[in-house]
């Protein structure tokens, strides 16, 4: 089954609910509590990037009798330093952004710590492709 | 054991508005046949319906004062939301005195019960073995919430019982060494500020018997004894809670005694849900302590109690006879206070026991729904365009419960009922063939 949600660049409010309408889905499913904590975690922390830094984009999630792989595209500034990204507590996020509580640097830690794939493809300038597995 | 739910409804009352099903936090609530139905299974008796109800059609069962004749020996056991009941009263020792003076041979404050809970807290919180954010088990009614719509957040859950059992439990015996009585001719009651805490005494979820055995609703009390303690002059001294113990019918109570630093306490059932929505996104983690209630401003502000929550609980605050000072609790053995069994989580949401047919399921919700109004009238008697689609898949209901489709339906009727009617006698296309 296919989720294909829009993620607003602008609204920070509206972050989160995709995350959060999918979560729906995985206890309509009956999936078990750790696979929705893993999903909940690492998909929030992909939707908080693609609004925060990303401007908004798109998040296309499939689920099948295996896994749940959900990607996250934005065409925003793109990651510039990938190892640095995935340090704790390294952020790039705008002071505006921290001061809305974002930005902690946990971000794409949480998503390799909670998902058990991660694979990002990033060109300067142009934009971002996260793509989070979660195995069944 | 039969599912005891508190919050029920008078069918003669009932109008079949959407106030209800608008306003319950599980969707637990449908109008079908022109009356409100609750679906036992997601009903966490928060009570938010009895709030909203114009017609009061929703009502909290409770227990008549006639159960009292049941006991040899009866214990109130009230809730400290009953202390800010009374205008001008600033004395516990007088509301605890007019207790005595209805018919309860004794009293036991469940705020005493909650010094007790705070204290086992503190200890279960040094050993750092509870996974962070610890949650609050006080509420019932977000017990109930987590769950149905939480279920991985179970493991988050203070594992202790509620100060009301932890209350009983002493009360009773305290009871039994006073009077020599055997335990089943001591009667225990909750004096009751809530719905969900009257279902956690008749079907409780963490153990087999409550302690409890019965349960009047502070309102009822609040009836029977507001001239009493206007009037009463030289009470008994009966009130042994301090401020700690006191504090948590407010919001923000149980947090302060925890004794942690970095805390949270939330308040009303919107605010709980998104509480544990962040939590469950790990937004959290970092928080050492959270208080959910499901009620505005905490137990003052329960559907069975009477004073206006803020100004019950600026009353709380200024007791005058409640000694601010924790009192460190002797002998406390914390683990007579755990839970005796785990909370299991309410597969309510799940649309089906097997993976597949869930999904097929999903995907036929998404089809209904795409084609739905989605104006979330309520007029279906569904809470949401959402939801009808799901009653739908679930055999509950059908496409025609939408006033809209149904509409269409009928527009599409119509115009064919027309079509008919102007051609009686064939169409008038012209007919090429020879004669």
């Amino acid at each position: 089954m296919l989720k294909h949600y829009e993620i607003s660049g602008t609204d920070f409010s509206a972050a989160g609910e995709a995350s959060s309408n999918f979560k729906l889905i995985l206890k309509q499913l009956g999936l078990p509590a750790d696979i929705v904590r893993k999903v909940a975690i690492s998909m929030y922390e992909a939707e908080i990037n693609t609004v925060i830094h990303g401007g908004g984009g798109t998040c296309d999630a499939e689920i099948s009798d295996k896994s749940i792989v959900i990607s996250f595209n934005d065409n925003g500034p793109g990651i510039k330093d990938i190892d640095l990204a995935m340090k704790e507590g390294y952020s790039t996020a705008t002071d505006t952004v921290r001061e809305l509580g974002f930005g902690a640097g946990m971000g794409l830690p949480n998503m390799k710590k909670y998902a058990d794939d991660l694979q990002i493809k990033t060109t300067p300038g142009k934009g971002t492709t996260v793509v989070l597995t979660i195995n069944l | 054991m039969p599912y005891f739910h508190s919050v029920t409804l008078d069918q003669n009352k009932c109008h079949g508005c959407t106030n209800c099903i608008k306003r319950c936090p599980t969707e637990a609530i449908r109008v079908r046949g022109g009356k409100a139905k609750i679906i036992k299974d997601r009903c966490i008796d928060c009570g938010e319906c009895i709030r909203i109800c114009p017609y009061h059609a929703k009502q909290a069962k409770t227990d008549s004062f006639d159960m009292l004749k049941k006991f040899k020996h009866t214990v109130a056991m009230p809730a400290p939301a009953l202390y800010g009941q009374f205008k001008d009263v600033t004395d516990v020792n007088k509301i605890l005195t007019a207790l005595k003076q209805i018919g309860f041979d004794d009293v036991f404050e469940v705020a005493r019960g909650a010094e007790i809970v705070a204290a086992a807290t503190r200890k279960m919180i040094e050993t750092g073995t509870l996974s962070k954010p610890i949650i609050s088990s006080a509420c019932p009614a977000v017990l109930r919430l987590i769950r149905v719509r939480f279920p991985d957040l179970i493991k988050n859950i203070l594992p202790i019982c509620s100060p009301m059992e932890a209350a009983a439990m002493e009360a009773r015996r305290e009871a039994i060494l006073k009077t020599g009585l055997k335990s089943e001719d001591i009667g225990i009651f909750f004096i009751s500020p809530c719905p969900a805490k009257v279902t956690s005494i008749k079907s409780p979820l963490l153990r087999d018997k409550s302690e409890v055995n019965g349960a009047i609703s502070v309102a009822d009390v609040y009836m029977k004894i507001c001239n009493i303690v206007k009037t009463l002059n030289n009470p008994e001294q009966l009130a042994k809670a301090g401020l700690e113990g006191v504090s948590w019918a407010r919001s923000g109570g149980e947090c302060k005694s925890t004794h942690t630093i970095i805390n949270i306490a939330v308040d009303g059932i919107g605010e709980v849900i998104k509480v544990l929505e962040e939590i469950e996104n790990g937004n959290l983690d970092d928080i050492d302590f959270v208080e959910l209630l499901a009620c505005d401003g905490g137990c003052v502000g329960g559907p069975l109690t009477v004073e206006n929550s803020y100004v019950c609980s600026n009353r709380i605050r200024n007791m005058i006879s409640l000694d601010p000072e924790t009192k460190p609790l002797e002998n406390l053995n914390e683990s007579c206070f755990l839970w005796k069994r785990t909370l299991e989580p309410a597969q309510t949401m799940q649309l089906a026991d097997n993976f597949e047919e869930a999904m097929q399921k999903l995907e036929r919700i998404d089809k209904i729904w795409g084609t739905m109004p989605k104006l979330d009238c309520g007029s279906c008697g569904a809470p949401s365009c959402k939801a009808l689609a799901e009653d739908i898949v679930n055999g509950f209901a059908t496409e025609n419960d939408c006033i809209f489709k149904m509409r269409e339906r009928v527009q599409n009727l119509a115009k064919e009922l027309f079509d008919l009617e102007s051609s009686p006698r064939g169409t008038d296309t012209e007919d090429s063939r020879p004669d």
